[in-house]
């Protein structure tokens, strides 16, 4: 059993932390699951998409900010052009990302990434990584 | 027909036969594109933050600058596309994200007067496929031409407004005017991983076999595509792909222009072909598209 660590208060911050950098209401997912369905990346993520924002309303903020599911996200808008509630997962999986960041944790510092890959990858994609992970 | 011109970080450093290739064919459609004066990265990815529009600065400027001209902005690649055309979204839609950024940056205001366009949508809006059909001197008959969207084009698509998000035809009306065959998959639509793939634990193998085998199966010479990061993804990805699958026969990547300056009997040495990942020279000469001393 994973100790708790942080009090209700905490996380309900957390909780509203989120809804304020994603700009969602993250209580209208109803769990259909349409969003994990189409979604690319959910076969590689720990945590699927629905059952992230699942843990967010339960408030086991801890559990999905520790979960690696929104540095796998890509970003693609499949979640949000497709859901019946007009939830926008692409930006609760950015708040998610941008907390961790903002908190100084990271998942790439620029000097660990590998000169071949600073190399083949285009500007853009170089750019891209560094917004959403650093 | 004049526009401003937003090439975007990618197209003047690795992808140089990609902007060379928009040139050389826009301006055989009536379609004049002039490079935006000091233009900036438009950062690649729009910001899906609500609390901090800092990100919208650089794009917003640039939207800026294209309504000084008293011109409509295109641009190409996909990510600028899609980070240019959300943002002129937002400040059209929102008066208070736009008077924060006009203040911060203390310009006038704009909001979102001018049009940000794709080159395909800018060939669509000047009958640009009926002049493809009309200047095609070397059609690309028996090619059979994948059409890879991607995500950034089409999503969101109330934003975008480029196409139908889920049965998208601009590309294969492109594909068809050259007198190429558009070949129809399934994945087409699908997301390669995107920036995922800097994290060098290939996270991006099975987004991006998926796209790759999907346009297999419906035997594929050429796989087109506007983003130069699922260019490289696709190529990339497909190089172990290769090894790892003795069944699966390379399928070339290409900007969709490279295949457009093709068409328009541009000398092969002008289409980039050299600088593609995979070469496509061989599939091309087998189709007598370029001759053998082409493709050498
Ligand atoms: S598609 Fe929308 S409503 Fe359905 S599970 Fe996903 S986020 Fe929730
Ligand atoms: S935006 Fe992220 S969560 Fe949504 S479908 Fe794309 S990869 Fe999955």
């Amino acid at each position: 059993m994973p100790t708790k660590t942080k009090t209700k208060a905490e996380i309900a911050d957390i909780i509203k932390r989120i809804e304020l950098i994603s700009g969602e209401n993250i209580y209208k997912c109803y769990q259909c699951g349409k969003c994990t369905a189409g979604c690319v990346m959910a076969g590689e993520m720990d945590i699927s998409p629905y059952k992230v924002i699942r843990m967010i309303q339960l408030g086991l903020v801890e559990k999905a900010l520790e979960s690696e599911s929104m540095w796998l996200c890509a970003a693609c808008f499949a979640c949000r052009e497709r859901c019946p509630k007009e939830v926008d997962l692409s930006k609760i999986m950015e708040a998610l990302r941008v907390i961790q960041v903002r908190d100084g944790k990271p998942l790439i510092e620029p000097e660990e990434v590998a000169d071949e890959v600073i190399e083949e990858m285009p500007q853009q994609g170089i750019v891209s990584a560094f917004r959403k992970y650093n | 027909m004049k526009y401003s011109y937003f090439p975007g970080c990618t197209l003047h450093t690795q992808t140089k036969n990609f902007n060379d290739s928009i040139k050389i064919t826009s301006s055989l459609l009536d379609i004049e594109l002039e490079e935006l004066k000091d233009w900036q990265c438009c950062g690649a990815v729009y910001p899906l933050t609500a609390d901090s529009t800092m990100g919208l600065v650089s794009p917003y400027r640039s939207l800026q600058k294209a309504y000084e001209e008293g011109t409509d902005l295109v641009t190409v690649c996909s990510a600028c596309y899609n980070v240019l055309k959300r943002t002129n979204f937002a400040v059209s839609n929102d008066a208070q994200i736009r008077k924060k950024l006009s203040e911060y940056m203390d310009v006038d205001e704009y909001a979102g007067e001018s049009k940000v366009l794709h080159l395909l949508e800018a060939m669509r809006e000047n009958k640009g496929f009926e002049k493809i059909k009309e200047k095609t001197i070397n059609p690309l008959k028996d090619l059979r031409v994948a059409p890879y969207y991607g995500c950034l084009l089409l999503r969101p698509s109330e934003e975008l407004k480029f196409d139908n998000p889920e049965n998208p035809t601009i590309f294969e009306e492109f594909i068809n005017s050259m007198g190429a065959i558009a070949v129809d998959f399934p994945n087409r639509i699908e997301c390669c991983g995107a920036y995922v793939s800097i994290t060098s634990k290939r996270k991006v193998k099975g987004a991006t076999e998926s796209i790759l085998k999907s346009a297999a199966k419906r035997n594929a010479d050429i796989i087109i595509t506007s983003c130069p990061l699922c260019y490289h993804n696709l190529a990339k990805e497909q190089e172990q792909l290769v090894q790892s699958d003795y069944l699966f026969k390379p399928i070339p990547i290409l900007y969709f222009t490279q295949l457009l300056a093709l068409a328009f009997g541009i000398e092969v040495g002008s289409c980039g072909f050299e600088s593609n990942r995979i070469d496509a020279r061989p599939i091309l000469k087998s189709k007598n598209l370029i001759s053998g001393g082409d493709a050498l």
